[in-house]
């Protein structure tokens, strides 16, 4: 069933990213979060994320390309957008934050251009895998929700079917004296057969 | 959205990460409690109802009279690296105030410096969480907000049953001012070994979690009753 290959796609995908070190636990507590209020909850506050952390990227590279380079400013910065990074369970990209610090502290400008690289460069490919994990995980629940109300409706249509066939029933029921008139042979089997099936089994 | 009811928690959480803010309102609303969320510690005391009172005396502070009494926190999540004023100088600004004092004051940081740590809880901050905050850290603060809200009720008690014990023979005043020099040395002598216990708790806890009701639940109730005898 596709709904199945779906969620099988989104799981792989999600271990994947915790197996390869892109994600930590904090994105699993993101995940306990999420609820009926706020269903989409990990979604949202990753978009939060990569929209905030952009502009927090441009002030680091402006930092950076300023002379002379003013480390307090950029620790400042750096201090921020790891601090994102770790809320919403960023390992790749908080461990390269942790590098540029190291570096920023020391005063090695050098450092810092170097891990910056790396930084923005995690920071990119997280960005893509978690577009396209929350692509999937949206196409399983639509499925998924689809699916739900596709077995609602056929539900529905099988009662009213079944409703129907009562209606006709209750009809013959009136019309069981009858049924002498319509007995052939084979008649008074029939009306046995009629009493002991279940009303569903009824072949017109 | 419907009001507040009586028995709903007011949290107001500072921090000037927008991301954190978003989390920390999801985890305090998760555990049912009702939240004011502000970016920066001068908000904060503008939401409390704390203006600057005069610029030469930058600690006095007043309370506008058309916020007071309109406004009930009863627990302030504070950020420590805040710009301007920090999670620090927010909490000094609360103890400092007589209207304020009361509320408990919680400190977060991404960083684990005991120092920092040390010098948070000896302003009077009740807890020290580190970031990112989780939903077992949010669980640990609803029994700070209790006993916020108990303490009203018993200070009135004690302060009847102190003037009872004006009334009484002196036999019976002596001892009983005996014991309760007794409790207020066991009381000064609490805070002290807590500080103690919850030091020597971060530095050689290897879980970065830090843990502070181990040391204190138990002795919690005494400095409770003791600390309200106390104040005159």
């Amino acid at each position: 069933m596709d709904r199945n290959h779906l969620k099988r796609q989104v799981d792989l995908m999600k271990r994947s990213l915790f197996d390869q070190g892109y994600l930590d636990e904090q994105f699993i507590q993101l995940e306990e979060l999420q609820d009926d209020d706020n269903p989409n909850f990990v979604e949202e506050i990753v978009t939060l994320f990569f929209n905030d952390s952009a502009r927090l990227l441009q002030n680091i590279e402006q930092a950076l390309v300023s002379v002379p380079i003013d480390f307090a400013r950029l620790d400042n910065y750096m201090h921020q957008f790891k601090g994102s990074s770790s809320s919403i369970g960023a390992k790749r990209v908080k461990n390269e934050c942790t590098r540029f610090k190291e570096y920023c502290t020391a005063g090695n400008a050098e450092g810092c251009f170097r891990t910056f690289v790396q930084v923005k460069q995690e920071h990119a490919i997280l960005r893509t895998k978690l577009e396209t994990y929350f692509q999937a995980y949206i196409s399983f629940m639509c499925v998924f929700v689809l699916v739900i109300f596709a077995l609602t409706y056929i539900c529905l249509l099988f009662c009213l079917y079944l409703f129907s066939w009562q209606d006709k029933l209750d009809h013959l029921g009136l019309q069981e004296v009858k049924l002498d008139d319509y007995m052939d042979e084979g008649g008074s089997l029939i009306i046995d057969l009629y009493y002991k099936y279940d009303k569903a089994h009824m072949i017109e | 959205m419907g009001m507040a009811t009586e028995s709903q928690f007011h949290v107001l959480a500072v921090d000037d990460s927008l991301i954190d803010r978003k989390l920390i309102e999801k985890l305090l609303k998760i555990s049912s409690f009702q939240v004011t969320t502000v970016d920066s510690g001068t908000k904060a005391l503008e939401f409390l109802g704390l203006h600057e009172h005069d610029q030469s005396k930058p600690s006095t502070l007043t309370i506008s009279p058309n916020n007071h009494q309109e406004v009930e926190v009863n627990l302030i999540i504070t950020d420590y690296c805040m710009p301007g004023m920090t999670g620090y100088d927010l909490l000094k600004k609360i103890k400092e105030s007589s209207s304020l004092r009361n509320i408990p004051v919680v400190i977060m940081s991404s960083e684990n410096v005991p120092s920092r740590i040390s010098r948070c809880l000896e302003e009077g901050a009740e807890e020290f969480f580190l970031k990112p905050v989780r939903l077992a850290d949010v669980n640990r603060l609803r029994p700070h907000m209790m006993k916020t809200k108990l303490k009203d009720p018993i200070q009135e008690k004690l302060e009847k049953h102190e003037d009872i014990d004006d009334e009484t023979e002196k036999p019976e005043l002596q001892s009983q001012e005996q014991q309760e020099q007794q409790q207020h040395q066991q009381q000064q002598q609490q805070p002290q070994q807590q500080q103690q216990q919850s030091q020597q708790q971060q530095l050689s806890s290897s879980n970065k979690r830090k843990t502070l009701e181990e040391g204190l639940s138990p002795d919690r109730t005494r400095p409770r009753y003791n600390g309200i005898a106390t104040v005159v």
